[in-house]
């Protein structure tokens, strides 16, 4: 077991998931080329990179939603194929979208809730009848969502429609939904974009608060440098689908190439 | 009398009222909490296992007889429990304005000289961090929400919960020490202290002693008849007076329960559950509900509107009356009773008045129309007049004469005298000990024979002898031509528009009057959806032109208002502009609990006033602003300067009609 603690006393453990040699074509397109890096338990890993770069399509090969042609991936040592969406959920993945992903007709509770599926095993005639087992899952799954608002400090919205909520709230709703599952790995597809300062400062807080309290691994791809520097333990850096760069926020900032690639020049 | 028998039951400290309250009450709810929404609830006798748990805990920690302990937090069950259980130990608590800035806190922390600070969750923990050597005396930090706290340095440091395991651990070893100092609590020993927010200066902390508390609460509770079967909701912040006698002194005393929300904004949807039978708000909040009631209704169908419309009438004309037990007309009894089904009811359950039986309002005048709406929808809504220096109660409307324009007559116990300079002077048990640490501030307010002056001018009005209260004794002032000046009088009148949120007068030694006008975001930005009026900042809106001419045509109807009074006509206002920013006590503007510092705003905003005088139609503007985090930044603006139209007072009109 390698364990050791960063600077503000977090654990970070074994590689939880091994990527390498990714290679992801669109037909004539090569999304992502020969890639490889890996997400160790605990910490917070980004991924960043100008427009196009390819960093969403990498989140999706993370999550299994994209098949790479060429490479392995490994979750937990173990050699990961093709997956069916509810195979990926059962393996401990939770993700939240860049533009979201919600039920807009549903309160934020029922959304929330609904990120809890997995847990329900009742058979179907108890669920109908809402008797036994199915009622006990209600009340168990209900507390842990309850736990859940009460930590992203959304309780004065619990039972309003998800439609009716300004964007900021939105992307935390979101964020609950994807903790519900208990993720062991926690995706977040540029969680503050569309943010203004003070809701990103919220964000910020929320997601070191999830690292830290339940021990969740993030991997997030983002645009805004200052967040990421600030929040993450490493950062891999891609350009036109290559990796360019790999290492801790201070070793990236760095980076000759890094710095020509992304930060020098301005992009957006 | 009943003094002698309070002492003689040994009830002279919050503890034994606590220890009786677990013996009368032990199965009756003391406290509520919404958590994981559900309400989560402890019983008398539980409450006091619970708060016997944190004090032990707290002598473990080595807390000493006479230490200050601050106690910065949300109201939570856990927050009141940490007061009792330092009162248990000897020492004082002393609550914390939790929304006040570390600067703030690093006053109020050093000047009481706190050895232990409570604080509700990692944000106030980093205040208090933050303050670090600015306020030495501080040793140990004792958090309830243990959110986000891991990675910090626990070498001073617990969490709540920890302290009352540790607690209960030491019952053998330290039980008996506790017993001790508790029983030797009497009547003179400090109950609390809290620090008055001040239009002007410094912060002072008042010394409430353990029979300034009980005995207020014992008088009060008797006026309102308050039983164990009350339900309050605590939600106004707990360094406030008011808070530690409705939620302390009264909830102890008369054993009822004390409900706290979930957080500050589920509260509306929390009182709607609880349903209170007692219950306190500033203005504000009864302004706010008007208002949101008044938009919804705005989008309701026909048919309801025609109801709401119809039986509104009807309360206006009946429901007073029926309050107030005078005699009404059985078809009138009918209408108002159809209407109770109809509207009256379910729009009370909707805002959470169902089971109300008696409202207070206090802090700053309330609105005649909203006083009437509340009144005549049957809710038994007062109004008071207050100071922490008097441990809240000085006058307090009786049932049956209740009027939107008095402060009502003397609380039980409190002697009323008016000083020739028309500043109101009060003496009563309630009169606090002294100001800590500062005995020129006690002398200059409290005479030798317990006469405090309460620096508000008012009058007894004829025949009714109820008090009518001005304005500030020193804000009252002359115009330079020597006509009075009083620009509460007028801010009054101003902020009755829903349109209006603040407003500032000045005209003290000037030959016209002026004002600064705040609009109300909630009910201006409605109005502009409803308009179709797009704005993409509230400065913007601010700056509206029709929003301008709505607002002139308030300052107008106000000016034909207030030159009806002979004695105060001068007031009128000539020229006003609409501030481009809301007052905010983070900027200074205001005071924690929403009061006007009228010198710091003369001063910030100098050019402001002087272009007003100058006779100029636009003036241009940079402003610091502080963000939420402490963070300063800076606005500009380019503000219109409106003119409106004055009346002649209302003798000079009868010498025109001549």
């Amino acid at each position: 077991m390698t364990e050791e603690l960063t600077p503000d006393g977090r654990r970070i453990g074994d590689v939880l998931m091994d990527l390498k040699n990714i290679t992801l074509r669109f037909g004539g397109v090569t999304a992502i080329k020969d890639i490889s890096f890996n997400i160790r338990e605990g910490e917070i890993r980004a991924i960043i990179g100008p427009n196009g770069a390819g960093k969403s399509s990498m989140l999706n090969v993370i999550s299994g939603f994209y098949v790479p042609q060429e490479g392995e991936i490994r979750f937990r040592g173990e050699r990961r194929g093709p997956m069916r969406p509810y195979e990926v959920a059962r393996l401990g993945i939770a993700r939240t979208f860049q533009n979201i992903a919600l039920f807009d007709g549903m309160s934020v509770l029922d959304n929330i809730m609904t990120g809890r599926l997995n847990m329900m095993k009742a058979p179907i005639w108890s669920q109908a009848l809402w008797w036994g087992r199915a009622e006990r899952e209600e009340v168990e799954n209900r507390e842990q969502v309850e736990k859940i608002i009460d930590f992203l400090e959304i309780q004065n919205i619990r039972k309003t429609p998800v439609g009716r909520l300004p964007y900021g709230l939105k992307k935390r709703v979101e964020l609950a939904r994807a903790l519900a599952a208990e993720p062991k790995i926690l995706l977040l597809d540029e969680p503050m974009a569309g943010m203004n300062v003070e809701e990103k400062e919220d964000m910020c807080r929320f997601i070191l608060d999830v690292n830290d309290e339940f021990g969740t691994t993030i991997a997030l791809i983002e645009h805004d440098m200052g967040v990421v520097m600030d929040l993450s333990d490493r950062v891999v850096v891609m350009d036109y689908g290559r990796k360019i760069g790999d290492g801790t926020p201070d070793e990236v900032r760095n980076n000759p190439e890094v710095i020509s690639a992304y930060l020098g020049v301005a992009h957006e | 009398m009943q003094n002698a028998e309070a002492a003689q039951a040994g009830l002279q400290s919050i503890p034994a009222l606590l220890a009786r309250n677990a013996v009368r009450f032990g199965g009756r709810p003391a406290y509520r909490e919404k958590e994981f929404g559900i309400w989560q609830s402890w019983t008398w006798a539980e409450a006091a296992t619970e708060i016997r748990a944190l004090a032990l805990g707290f002598l473990v920690l080595g807390l000493n007889r006479g230490d200050r302990v601050a106690i910065v937090g949300r109201n939570r069950p856990a927050h009141y429990w940490a007061m009792v259980a330092a009162q248990m130990c000897g020492a004082v608590p002393v609550p914390l304005y939790q929304d006040a800035v570390a600067e703030e806190m690093a006053y109020v922390l050093h000047h009481c000289g706190a050895r232990f600070v409570v604080c509700g969750d990692q944000e106030q923990v980093d205040k208090v961090l933050e303050v670090g050597e600015r306020a030495p005396s501080v040793e140990h930090i004792v958090y309830t929400d243990k959110r986000g706290m891991r990675k910090y340095d626990h070498s001073h440091m617990n969490a709540l919960a920890d302290v009352q395991a540790e607690g209960r651990a030491a019952e053998q070893r330290l039980g008996a020490e506790l017993d001790s100092r508790t029983a030797v609590l009497g009547y003179d020993d400090t109950c609390v202290m809290l620090y008055t927010s001040g239009t002007t200066g410094k912060p002072k902390g008042v010394v409430l002693s353990n029979r300034n508390i009980i005995e207020t609460a014992k008088n009060s509770a008797a006026f309102d008849h308050l039983t164990e079967r009350e339900e309050v909701l605590a939600y106004l912040p707990m360094a406030w007076v008011g808070d530690f006698i409705f939620s302390v002194g009264q909830a102890y005393w008369a054993g009822f329960t004390v409900n706290c929300p979930e957080s500050a904004h589920t509260m509306m949807t929390d009182m709607r559950e609880i349903g209170p039978t007692y219950f306190f708000a500033p203005p504000r909040v009864f302004e706010g509900q008007l208002t949101s009631v008044m938009i919804r209704m705005e989008d309701a169908g026909r048919l309801k509107r025609w109801l709401f419309r119809h039986f509104m009438a009807v309360a206006r004309r009946v429901g007073p009356a029926l309050l107030d037990g005078k005699p009404v007309g059985l078809l009138d009894r009918l209408h108002h009773a159809l209407g109770n089904v109809l509207i009256y009811g379910p729009l009370k359950n909707t805002l959470g008045y169902s089971r109300i039986r008696v409202g207070y309002t206090a802090g700053e005048a309330i609105g005649p129309e909203i006083f009437d709406f509340y009144r005549s929808l049957g809710i038994n809504l007062k109004q008071l007049y207050g100071q922490t220096e008097a441990s809240v109660f000085i006058t307090q409307q009786p049932d049956g004469q209740v009027r939107s324009d008095t402060v009502g007559v003397p609380s039980p116990g409190v002697e009323l005298r008016i000083a020739p300079s028309g500043e109101v002077f009060y003496r009563s048990p309630g009169v606090f000990v002294e100001y800590y640490n500062n005995p020129e501030s006690t002398a200059s307010t409290k005479d030798a024979e317990g006469w405090v002056a309460t620096g508000d001018a008012g009058f007894f009005e004829e025949g009714s002898g109820h008090l009518r209260i001005i304005d500030r004794a020193k804000d009252v002032g002359r115009m330079a031509d020597g006509r009075m000046f009083a620009p509460k009088y007028v801010e009054n009148k101003l902020k009755f528009y829903p349109n209006i949120l603040e407003a500032v007068v000045f005209g003290a030694g000037r030959d016209m009057c002026t004002a600064f006008i705040n609009i109300d975001l909630t009910a201006v930005g409605n109005w502009a959806e409803r308009n179709n009026i797009a704005y993409a900042s509230y400065q913007e809106l601010a700056g509206h032109p029709q929003v301008y001419a709505t607002i002139k045509e308030h300052v107008e109807a106000v000016n034909d208002s207030v030159a009806r009074d002979p004695m105060l006509s001068g007031c009128q206002i000539s020229r006003f502009l609409v501030l481009h920013k809301e007052l905010d006590p983070d900027d200074g503007e205001m005071t924690r609990t929403r009061k006007v510092r009228r010198n710091i705003i003369a001063e910030k905003y100098a050019d402001l006033i002087d272009a007003l005088y100058d006779g100029r139609d636009t003036v241009s503007t940079r402003t610091e602003v502080t963000y939420e985090d402490g963070r300063k930044g800076e606005i500009r603006a380019t503000l219109k300067i409106e003119s409106a139209r004055t009346f002649p007072t209302a003798q000079s009109q009868k010498v025109a009609a001549e």
